[in-house]
């Protein structure tokens, strides 16, 4: 028999027809949207008089653009404001599910969806932002898609794709203290570079990820694009299982089993091949920072920064304001941010607190710490953990993407160096002219304490 | 969407590398919600000062420089899935942006927008950046029924490849919803007998 990779048996089973020599049409079961990549998606349908196909297979969030600050007032950027009712006038038109600012399950797309359910095993799944890729964690195939393809599956529960190469990454061993999910996918995109995934779906293998909670995975796989992978998947097993029971979404009773059995036929059959596959250690993994304006540029915290002769790197550095050949320990940092989709689940903000637990933030450093949704919220405050951070002089927020992209208020300024748990260290991304460092939430846990840049390993030993 | 077949013009080098969307537009441009008026602000942190005041070094602002091809560094349009960095790039002219190696997201929003993305080989990309860069009046054929992109006048040329569907739909100006749509049917049937 064909032996299949994960991603074989989802994606061919959600294939509808194929165009000769081109592309596929690819069944859609659940759509994310936001009120960034949707509306214009929303005109162009109602333009070409296009009705919205299955309203019931979209689920849809405010997110993007959104205060982090009372958000029970009305939002005070005109624009944005306008963006957001654009979002609820259309999902109300169209009979689409909203869970608009103030819902109790307003979150992160990429946090709420999970969270409620909705993110199952074995379903192909979108949304108008490149880290859908998040999703793959249950091992569904999730992507982000631009917004014509927003359009296209409004008008068709379909896309017309052809079927990405596939890649598997295998990290085995044991991770030392210290080293979190976050760090084993800095670690991977730092060896394999910002585009060894392009025109790739990949999955994730080994005892390492074997052993991650669900929130870890989550980590791993949202950020399978910054090595340009359009989606990363792990096998489902029993703890994706326990994650989704009980859920709001989550099949219940029988159907439940039913659902279940056939999770366990998806993992990779023994000896399936992958257009490329990498093998990593454990042991070889530290606790990760970036140092440039791509996510592929980091190193291990207690390495100094390589010396390149390249324009592209020498103009990195130089809007990091950086020396080649130096190290990042004791810089002076001033902005922390713990937060958005890859970590802002209740897991990291555990992590933080555990670490701030009875010491203080260092007075040059704004910290904000800003929950992937009102659930995550809602756990902090429960788990006493808000406790733990405002004694601390944290600044607790209400959920969004915010500093992550800075399209709301929440922006680095200009020049500051801010330690942050995103995704992204692209030039301004948080800010104009801000520069970031990614790091795990431990790492900017213990960056906001100090004040500045230090080896954690040492912390904890 | 607009037709594409072959296009003659001057052509703009931006020899960047990992040219992300964030660059392109900046997420702070992304609040309206429709399609006009992004190319005045394509790559706004690149083209203008801190102060606002434009940056004569950035490539755009350089008048010897004109066209509709941007001729960029490898990795183009990595990063974020916003279409509004093809909107950004089609509104403020361009018609084909050049590159060794393209991110899939952006190649995939720029194809549904009528901008048409012709990946070279590194060898192509380097010697057009110098040719371009030591006399900006040199001219580029994109013919994109052959699949060939040549320098005027030289014997520079190369195929590039692009999706056979792809190219029919760039050649018609035809989107995928007008194929989606027609297809219903086949999707319908698909709903009824779902396997999983």
């Amino acid at each position: 028999m064909n032996k299949k990779t994960l991603f074989d048996k989802v994606w061919d089973s959600h294939v509808v027809s194929s165009i000769e020599n081109g592309p596929q049409i690819l069944y859609i079961d659940k759509h994310l949207i936001h009120e960034v990549t949707s509306p214009q998606a929303f005109n162009e349908l109602e333009e070409r008089g296009i009705p919205i196909f299955r309203p019931d297979q979209i689920v849809a969030t405010a997110d993007h653009n959104t205060p982090t600050l009372n958000q029970d007032q009305p939002v005070k950027d005109a624009l944005s404001r306008q963006q957001l009712e654009q979002l609820s006038k259309n999902c109300k038109k169209n009979n689409i599910t909203l869970y608009e600012l103030g819902h109790k399950y307003n979150g992160i797309v990429h946090v709420m969806a999970p969270e409620l359910g909705i993110t199952q095993p074995g379903i192909t799944m979108v949304c108008g932002d490149s880290h859908t890729s998040t999703h793959g964690a249950f091992g569904a195939i999730a992507f982000g898609i631009g917004t014509s393809q927003v359009a296209q599956v409004f008008a068709s529960q379909s896309l017309l794709l052809t079927k990405p190469k596939s890649l598997r990454v295998n990290v085995n061993g044991k991770l030392k203290k210290g080293v979190l999910p976050k760090d084993v996918i800095l670690y991977i995109i730092s060896k394999l570079g910002t585009n060894s995934g392009t025109g790739y779906f990949c999955e994730y293998a080994g005892n390492v990820f074997e052993e991650m909670s669900m929130e870890g995975r989550m980590t791993v796989c949202n950020m399978s694009i910054e090595m340009g992978a359009r989606g990363g998947m792990i096998a489902p097993d029993e703890t994706t299982f326990e994650y989704i029971k009980g859920r709001e979404f989550a099949p219940k009773g029988d159907e439940y089993d039913k659902k279940v059995a056939y999770w366990k036929t998806l993992p990779s059959d023994e000896g399936a091949s992958f257009d490329k596959e990498y093998h990593f250690d454990a042991e070889d993994i530290e606790p990760m920072v970036t140092y440039g304006t791509n996510p592929g540029m980091g190193i291990k915290i207690s390495e100094n920064i390589p010396v390149e002769d390249n324009p592209s790197f020498e103009k990195s550095l130089k809007y990091m304001n950086f020396e080649a050949g130096e190290s990042l320990i004791d810089k002076p940092i001033n902005f922390v941010f713990i937060g958005s989709c890859t970590n802002s689940r209740i897991e990291d903000f555990r992590v933080a607190a555990e670490f701030i637990k009875g010491k203080k933030k260092a007075d040059n450093v704004t910290a904000w710490l800003v929950p992937g949704s009102k659930q995550v919220e809602a756990q902090i405050v429960e788990e006493g953990l808000k406790d733990v951070f405002t004694e601390a002089g944290f600044e607790l927020r209400q959920p969004g993407c915010s500093a992550c992209l800075a399209m709301n208020d929440d922006k680095i300024p200009q020049g500051e160096y801010c330690v942050s748990t995103s995704n992204r260290n692209f030039e301004g991304r948080q800010g104009q002219g801000s520069r970031t460092i990614l790091a795990s939430p431990l790492v900017a846990a213990a960056t906001a304490v100090e004040g500045k840049i230090v080896d954690i390993t040492k912390h904890l030993n | 969407m607009e037709k594409f077949t072959t296009l003659r013009s001057n052509a703009i080098p931006l020899n960047i590398e990992n040219v992300d969307t964030d660059q392109i537009i900046p997420a702070r441009f992304l609040k309206a919600t429709n399609k006009q008026g992004f190319g005045d602000n394509v790559f706004r942190d690149w083209r203008f000062n801190k102060d606002g005041s434009v940056n004569d070094g950035f490539v755009l602002n350089d008048p010897k420089y004109s066209g509709s091809i941007l001729v960029a560094g490898d990795n183009f349009g990595c990063g974020s899935s916003r279409e509004h960095a093809a909107w950004a790039i089609v509104g403020y002219g361009f018609k084909v942006v050049v590159s060794s190696f393209f991110a899939d997201i952006f190649k995939g929003n720029a194809l549904n927008n009528g901008l048409l993305p012709v990946q070279v080989s590194e060898e192509f990309l380097s010697d057009l950046m110098a040719k371009i860069e030591s006399n900006p009046q040199i001219e580029i054929e994109v013919n994109l029924e052959n699949q060939t992109i040549s320098i005027v006048g030289s014997d520079a040329s190369e195929n590039f490849e692009i999706d056979a569907y792809k190219k029919t739909c760039m050649i018609n100006g035809y989107d995928d919803i007008d194929y989606l749509v027609n297809n219903k049917n086949l999707i319908e049937a698909f709903e009824a007998q779902k396997i999983y």
